[in-house]
């Protein structure tokens, strides 16, 4: 009986269609992946059915868990031009190289004196550091100065924008820097009020709540 | 290790030792760069974060000054938040003890973030206004009327001087989850007039009491 002759298969395939598709993945993920920067405070929000999104343009106050109080500008130039003015308040001179550094970090939570230090710290090292927050008390406002400089320059920062489109004309759309607070779900309302209050010391009234969003019931 | 495989095992040695173009294989060992292309993609998939982070707008109310006599509010019902997520709530203005109306004192009701708890109370006393807004979102469905007209009377009729108005007050021991589930709970009862205000302190003495029972 002859042997039933089994067909020889070619063992090696066609990687093709799935090389393309591995590569597209891997283009898409790295075109939408944004870097993730660490933070020096935790903070777990607390979660809402709520479903807008945070703008761009954003002046961010954290509160952790034990109610101190972090800055944070997410304009990189703006944020460079308030260190400029609180370094003029409290007689501190930045140099260049900090105040680039400073444009790249992320929230601050040391009060003004040791600001520099912080700036001058490796990235690794400053993760260690504990941050005491940066001061919210009546006689030592320093989160009401940084908000008050923040806005000013901002808007400042705005005009120019402005100018510069105007000048080169562009139509120019004009985003106003919103105001949000990111809270822990843990924290003591009274330090998260304690904040709002030096917000609305200064006539701001609308905030952005941070929030996880929570799926519904049912 | 990516090496070409050229393929001329020994050709070229014919008859004539004609010259010939050597023949190259078009394949090429792809394995190393699709074990690459994983890596990255793995990599990618693992560390990117797709979420931005989602908020909730509100106004706060401004420092009242002091010459600012006390509002009266309409259909108000009043929120204080405790130690422990405990919650009171009482309906209409406050009165203390021994008030020159001769009204009965203020009693602090308690109640619970469950389902059945403040989600069902604040159905209830907010009930016209959600029938008004469930009338409107149907004649949106049916189409007869546009989408803008319906977010204006909706917010027409969360705004509407009889519809319910919420105080929120938190004391120092509430933390600020409660408070977020709170204004969250209002916003899936369609309650649109609400705000946080500080405590009076006679509210703070019955909240006292009422957490030391």
């Amino acid at each position: 009986m002859p042997k039933i002759k089994m067909p020889k298969a070619n063992p090696s395939l066609d990687m093709t269609p799935m090389v393309d598709l591995a590569f597209l993945l891997v283009t898409f993920f790295m075109l939408t992946a944004s870097v993730r920067v660490s933070e020096p405070v935790v903070v777990d929000t607390p979660s809402s059915t709520s479903d807008k999104i945070l703008p761009d343009n954003v002046l961010l106050v954290s509160v952790d868990k034990f109610g101190k109080a972090f800055f944070n500008i997410s304009n990189p130039a703006v944020r460079i031009s308030t260190l400029e003015r609180m370094g003029e308040q409290y007689k501190i001179t930045f140099t260049d190289q900090e105040k680039k550094r400073f444009g790249a970090m992320t929230s601050i939570g040391v009060p003004m004196e040791k600001l520099k230090e912080y700036i001058n710290l490796d990235d690794s090292q400053r993760q260690k550091v504990k941050s005491p927050g940066v001061p919210i008390d009546s006689l030592n406002n320093q989160l009401g100065e940084w908000i008050q400089f923040g806005r000013i320059e901002a808007a400042k920062q705005a005009k120019a924008e402005k100018d510069k489109a105007e000048g080169a004309g562009r139509e120019f759309k004009y985003e106003p820097m919103r105001f949000a607070i990111k809270a822990d779900g843990a924290a003591n309302y009274i330090a998260v009020q304690d904040v709002i209050k030096i917000f609305t010391k200064k006539d701001i009234y609308r905030f952005n709540l941070i929030t996880n969003l929570e799926q519904p019931e049912e | 290790m990516a090496e070409v495989n050229t393929g001329d095992g020994g050709g070229g040695h014919g008859k004539h030792d004609k010259k010939r173009a050597k023949k190259l294989s078009t394949r090429i060992d792809m394995t190393p760069m699709v074990d690459l292309a994983f890596l990255l993609l793995t990599f990618f998939v693992m560390t990117s974060t797709f979420n931005k982070a989602k908020t909730m707008e509100i106004n706060f109310p401004a420092e009242p000054k002091a010459e600012d006599e006390r509002q009266k509010v309409n259909n108000a019902l009043t929120f204080i938040m405790s130690k422990d997520n405990s919650i009171y709530y009482y309906y209409g203005e406050f009165f203390p003890a021994a008030n020159k109306d001769g009204k009965p004192a203020t009693e602090l009701t308690k109640t619970d973030f469950s389902k059945d708890g403040l989600h069902k109370l604040l159905l209830d006393r907010n009930k016209p206004t959600i029938e008004e807004i469930n009338t409107l979102s149907e004649q949106l469905k049916k189409g007869e009327i546009a989408d803008t007209t319906y977010k204006r009377k909706a917010i027409y009729a969360k705004g509407n001087k009889a519809a319910l108005t919420v105080l929120i007050k938190a004391d120092d021991k509430a933390v600020y989850k409660n408070v977020i589930d709170l204004i969250d709970e209002l916003n899936v009862c369609q309650v649109g007039k609400y705000a946080v205000v500080d405590m009076m302190p006679a509210e703070f003495e019955l909240v006292t009491a009422a957490g030391a029972k």
